[in-house]
């Protein structure tokens, strides 16, 4: 018999439990189909069938999963609502799967997290096994392993990016969502470009998550966006140890209107805001980092 | 203390009994904030971040008037979705602006929480005890009373507001209403003053035909709810001869959105399963209902970049295609010109007439 096909969209969630799903789809025996990075003709995919204003971030997802809907059985389409009180995420996140099942008609593999209602990743992870008919000890130990594996490489990628704080070059802090730096069409042209400048960069993301959370709050008390919190503790964290920090958001993005307006409001190091729509001419870009680094230099 | 002055911003008639409700609970005096007008949108725009939707532009650029009249204690709630960060950054950004002032938040992520609620008090009202507090909770469910009352007195409005014989008979009476809510003193009195009230709108004469045409409308509760930030376009509907209906509403949002808004996901649930932030959900579940009870058409408002709203619409947009009903997806911004929606109504009222006129 043939393996069941999972088809995992390379945007939004993959960044973030991408390591989780792989070992634990393998240990259940199934295939995995990821998609392709964002290219040109995904984009075009994701801009015909989503709504205009929807954030750049969301097209690119949808893109992607026009893509998979002829090559796996089955579409992985979790929800994450909050990670308890005050660990709220987007409204993207809440609604991505109805919007999904609305736009598409393929079967999904789905599961919610909403620690409020005390459903936990666990109990998610349970459910999709039972859809994909296999025995609960199985998944339990599929999930505990992919588990172990997941935390692993966490530490490993938290170890390099403390490492790159000791380096004598030019300390660039990047501070965006993992959905935006790690894709092809929205933040790796600008880290390309820094590359070119042989700039030093820092990932907000990959930190430890409990620390930042909990360092968040130095700057802004009300906020309630579990990954906003992680990105703005990161800043907290090093402050001191970097030249300057470079934000990247998606156009319109809802939480970082508001939050990055407020940490920009509060915090002294040399900043700059780059907000990424599907405008395809990057010259504009290149010049306004360009600045940024003669400024960076000028100050060391 | 009569230095200390409290400003909020407004929406719609709700000023009425959130006064009401501050009057009764400190000694401070109470300002009626200005009106919205096109330096207020100015001032918001100016000062705001860049994409943030359009309630956060009106409100910063309401408090900043009312703090140049004077204000200098300010209270800001919060909703369920970025609406509940809006008070930190505004907070902040007045701060940067060099106003001295206090700023009290009530609602913060949807949820209030009554320890910091009493400490602001406390802060503004320093001798506040365990008497005010009883007489003030006291005051609050007279003012949750009113809001309800206005809201079906306004409901009734709606209905009838395009069919009057006599200019803006409604109008002038509903003003008349608000006079006399916020003067009552009692439960009783308020009771009172509501079925006075009901009486003289049913007898406001109204010239209706049977078959009228019916138009819901959904969407964003600001923008709904402030005839500025939606350029008055409930009353430029009525005028064309509609009738409306509209769910969203401050009593509904206070009191009745925990127990419906499960029921309308559970009612859309071949288009839906989970909640999806603010009201979307109840939305869709509303777009259902509106096309299964024979409403000729639909108009969606929302403010532009409403997050919850933009993922709404392609599943509303789905619903309306089912049942065949028209829907109307109009997105405000702070300069949107007002002649620009004007003509994308009265082109839909002429379809929503075309279309009525086939059936027959």
């Amino acid at each position: 018999m043939d393996k069941i096909k999972i088809g995992i969209p390379r945007a939004l969630f993959y960044y973030y439990y991408i390591d989780i799903w792989r070992p634990f789809f393998e240990e259940l025996n199934c295939e995995i189909v990821e998609s392709p990075e964002t290219n040109k003709q995904i984009l075009d995919y994701g801009i015909k069938y989503s709504n205009d204003e929807m954030c750049f971030a969301f097209k690119i997802y949808i893109g992607h999963i026009f893509y998979l809907l002829d090559k796996c059985d089955y579409l992985l389409i979790p929800r994450i609502d909050n990670y308890g009180i005050k660990n709220q995420t987007c409204t993207n996140f809440l609604s991505v799967y109805d919007i999904i099942n609305n736009i598409f008609n393929k079967p999904t593999l789905n599961y919610n997290i909403d620690l409020r209602k005390r459903k936990n990743e666990l109990k998610g992870f349970m459910k999709i096994g039972k859809a994909l008919n296999k025995s609960k000890r199985n998944i339990k130990r599929a999930y505990k392993i992919a588990k172990i594996k997941y935390h692993k490489k966490l530490k490993k990628e938290i170890l390099i990016n403390y490492s790159k704080l000791s380096s004598s070059k030019i300390k660039v802090l990047i501070v965006s969502y993992p959905y935006n730096i790690y894709d092809n069409y929205l933040g790796m042209p600008i880290i390309k470009c820094l590359e070119k400048y042989n700039v030093d960069m820092i990932y907000a993301d990959k930190f430890d998550a409990s620390v930042t959370r909990k360092l968040a709050k130095k700057l802004s008390k009300n906020l309630y966006w579990k990954f906003s919190k992680e990105l703005i503790g990161a800043i907290k964290l090093i402050e001191g140890q970097i030249n300057g920090i470079i934000f990247i958001s998606s156009f319109p993005c809802g939480p970082d209107s508001l939050v990055n307006e407020l940490v920009m409001r509060k915090i002294k190091v040399p900043h700059l805001n780059l907000i990424i729509d599907d405008v395809e001419a990057l010259i504009g870009i290149e010049t306004r980092i360009e600045s940024f680094i003669d400024i960076l230099k000028q100050n060391e | 203390m009569n230095d200390r002055v409290i400003a909020f911003p407004h929406m719609g008639n709700y000023d009425i009994p959130i006064k009401y409700l501050l009057k009764k609970m400190v000694k401070a005096e109470i300002m009626t904030s200005p009106p919205i007008t096109t330096r207020t949108i100015k001032l918001g725009t100016k000062y705001s971040p860049e994409f943030i939707c359009m309630p956060f532009k009106y409100t910063l650029g309401t408090l900043i008037e009312s703090l140049e009249k004077g204000a200098n204690i300010l209270v800001q709630v919060g909703g369920g979705c970025r609406y509940g960060y809006y008070s930190e950054l505004q907070e902040q950004i007045l701060k940067d602006l060099g106003y001295d002032f206090i700023f009290i938040n009530l609602v913060t992520n949807g949820k209030s929480d009554i320890k910091k609620i009493y400490h602001s008090i406390k802060q503004v009202e320093p001798k506040f005890n365990l008497f005010n507090i009883i007489k003030s909770l006291y005051y609050f469910f007279i003012t949750a009373k009113m809001v309800k009352y206005m809201d079906l007195i306004d409901d009734y409005i709606r209905k009838n507001m395009g069919f009057e014989v006599e200019k803006n008979s409604f109008f002038n009476l509903k003003k008349q209403m608000l006079d006399d809510f916020s003067k009552v003193k009692t439960f009783i009195g308020l009771r009172i003053c509501y079925q006075k009230y009901k009486r003289l709108f049913k007898k406001i004469k109204i010239n209706k035909p049977k078959d009228c045409l019916k138009v819901g409308i959904i969407g964003e509760l600001y923008t709904l709810m402030e005839p500025c930030a939606n350029y008055y376009l409930e009353k430029e509907i009525a005028s064309y001869g509609i009738e409306i209906k509209r769910y969203t509403n401050v009593h509904y949002l206070l009191f009745e959105k925990k127990k419906k808004a499960p029921q309308l996901i559970k009612y859309a649930c071949e288009y839906i399963k989970y909640k999806m932030g603010a009201d979307a959900a109840d939305n869709i579940g509303r777009t259902k209902y509106l096309c299964e009870h024979n409403y000729d058409g639909i108009i969606h408002l929302k403010s532009s970049f409403c997050t919850p709203e933009i993922g709404a619409m392609p599943i509303i947009n789905k619903i309306c295609k089912q049942y065949n009903v028209p829907i109307l997806f109009l997105s405000m911004d702070s300069n949107t010109s007002e002649v620009g929606i004007k003509t994308r109504l009265e082109a839909f009222y002429d379809m929503l007439k075309m279309k009525k006129g086939n059936k027959k």
